[in-house]
């Protein structure tokens, strides 16, 4: 298992690293293969930091450069505020970006921990309205396969994944409705929950 | 239960019957919300009931589940307590296929008799999952599902006590459940609580290995009846099929500016 595993990681790592080298420079238009290889990309640099073996705080700030290097960050701190972003003031929309991506890289960092001896593979891509689906079955060691799904767009011009599903569960609606909780305990204020995001777990 | 060998089919038919006349009329008072439902969205008109039962379940988790969860999960080996999920899931599976069959999915029936033969034997009794090594996975089916094809609302979200999230439709499924699995008219008592335990064994199992996670949920998060309520919700539409979350969002319609 443990030999698999690291084999199977070593090929995501090529994989990861040869998907770099290819990579086109120009901007292309998003289609099938580009979203499965933004997935593939991903999942590598997920599986090759927890194939790492570094200190849990080492890997937060790996997970974090790797939410802001593949993922849609304006869009998913925009979506998880919600409808108090609209009363938000742009100083505090760029605070609660800044801490809302620390936030994440934290708690799912931690999540991953329990990825230790798994593995993402990507199963298939449909693209849906203006944007991709990439469906991925999670393998994880004494569990049933189960389905983990990325959603890609080129919004910003490049492709980014901007929400993820597992087994259904929408992270981005999970998170909004965390958000909007932290700001009703609060009173309605934005700036307690922007300060108090750093401790959340 | 115990009683069932002994008695006669046709009284057992009846009996099973009258079990399922209360169930109906509940079905049939199953509350709906006015209009179509887009996923993500929640019917909670028991909402005041039901924060009180998560907060009775938060205590008793706190007191009891999650101690002996992280116990169990730390003094049985890895290998053992696999074996005794595995065991536990191939006992319910002639349940899974006779509602494989009520949903007219004779394929997923099929799947599921090859795992619990496979497992069976080869399997020694199911504490192995050799099936699984050769992708025959389980294709998962309970009553409460067979009420959604058959085209039964989900009713009102509701949160039992000690079983936890539920919607009225699922909890109806749960209770049909108790009577669905043919080996439990089979089997001689002893046997089949062997399996009712060992599938409480590994409930609890899980609750210690998945503990962060589940932590994360129950007591670091702002409000805990809600997260536990839409994971609940979107995790069992998705298993049922019912309704397409990823179509929902459009990514452009967001104003992202100054984040």
């Amino acid at each position: 298992m443990t030999q698999y595993t690291r084999r199977a990681a070593t090929c995501l790592i090529g994989a990861a690293v040869a998907t770099f080298t290819l990579m086109p420079t120009t901007a292309s238009a998003l289609d099938n293969a580009s979203a499965k290889k933004l997935v593939d990309a991903l999942v590598g640099e997920i599986n090759r930091v927890i194939a790492s073996g570094k200190s849990e705080q080492a890997m937060y700030s790996d997970f974090k450069r790797i939410f802001a290097k593949y993922g849609d960050t304006s869009y998913i701190a925009a979506y998880a505020m919600g409808n108090d972003g609209r009363r938000a003031s742009n100083a505090q929309k760029k605070k609660f970006s800044a801490e809302f991506q620390t936030y994440i890289s934290r708690k799912y960092g931690s999540r991953f921990r329990e990825f230790i001896g798994g593995r993402l593979e990507v199963k298939s891509v449909r693209p849906v309205k203006s944007w991709f689906e990439v469906q991925t079955t999670a393998f994880l060691r004494g569990e049933s396969p189960f389905t983990v799904t990325f959603l890609v767009s080129d919004r910003t011009g490049r492709d980014k994944f901007f929400n993820m599903f597992i087994e259904g569960i929408n992270l981005l609606l999970t998170e909004r409705t965390e958000i909007g909780a932290m700001i009703d305990k609060r009173g309605g204020s934005i700036d307690k929950m922007i300060a108090d995001l750093r401790n959340a777990k | 239960m115990g009683e069932v060998l002994k008695i006669s089919p046709i009284r057992a038919r009846r009996i099973s019957f009258m079990a399922l006349a209360p169930l109906c009329l509940i079905l049939a008072g199953c509350a709906t919300p006015d209009g179509a439902r887009v996923s993500g969205d929640v019917f909670d008109p028991y909402e005041e009931n039901n924060r009180q039962t998560h907060e009775l379940n938060r205590a008793l988790d706190k007191a009891l589940v999650r101690p002996v969860g992280v116990g169990y999960t730390a003094i049985v080996p890895d290998d053992l307590e696999g074996s005794i999920g595995n065991f536990a899931s191939n006992l319910g599976l002639p349940g899974t296929v006779v509602n494989n069959l009520l949903q007219g999915n004779v394929e997923g029936a099929f799947t599921n008799t090859m795992r619990f033969v496979f497992n069976t034997t080869l399997g020694f009794g199911g504490l192995f999952d050799v099936a699984g090594d050769f992708q025959i996975d389980e294709v998962k089916a309970d009553f409460g599902q067979t009420l959604y094809v058959w085209g039964v609302p989900e009713g009102a979200y509701v949160e039992l006590p000690v079983l936890g999230p539920s919607t009225e439709r699922a909890m109806v499924g749960r209770a049909v459940d108790l009577f669905t699995n043919p080996l439990s008219y089979v089997l001689p008592s002893p046997d089949k609580y062997i399996g009712t335990a060992a599938g409480v064994a590994s409930k609890v199992g899980d609750r210690g290995r998945y503990a962060e996670t589940v932590d994360s949920v129950l007591y670091n998060s702002a409000d805990s009846y809600s997260q536990a309520r839409g994971i609940y919700l979107q995790n069992r539409r998705f298993e049922l099929g019912d309704g397409d979350a990823a179509e929902e969002i459009n990514p452009f319609d967001l104003n992202t500016e100054g984040f």
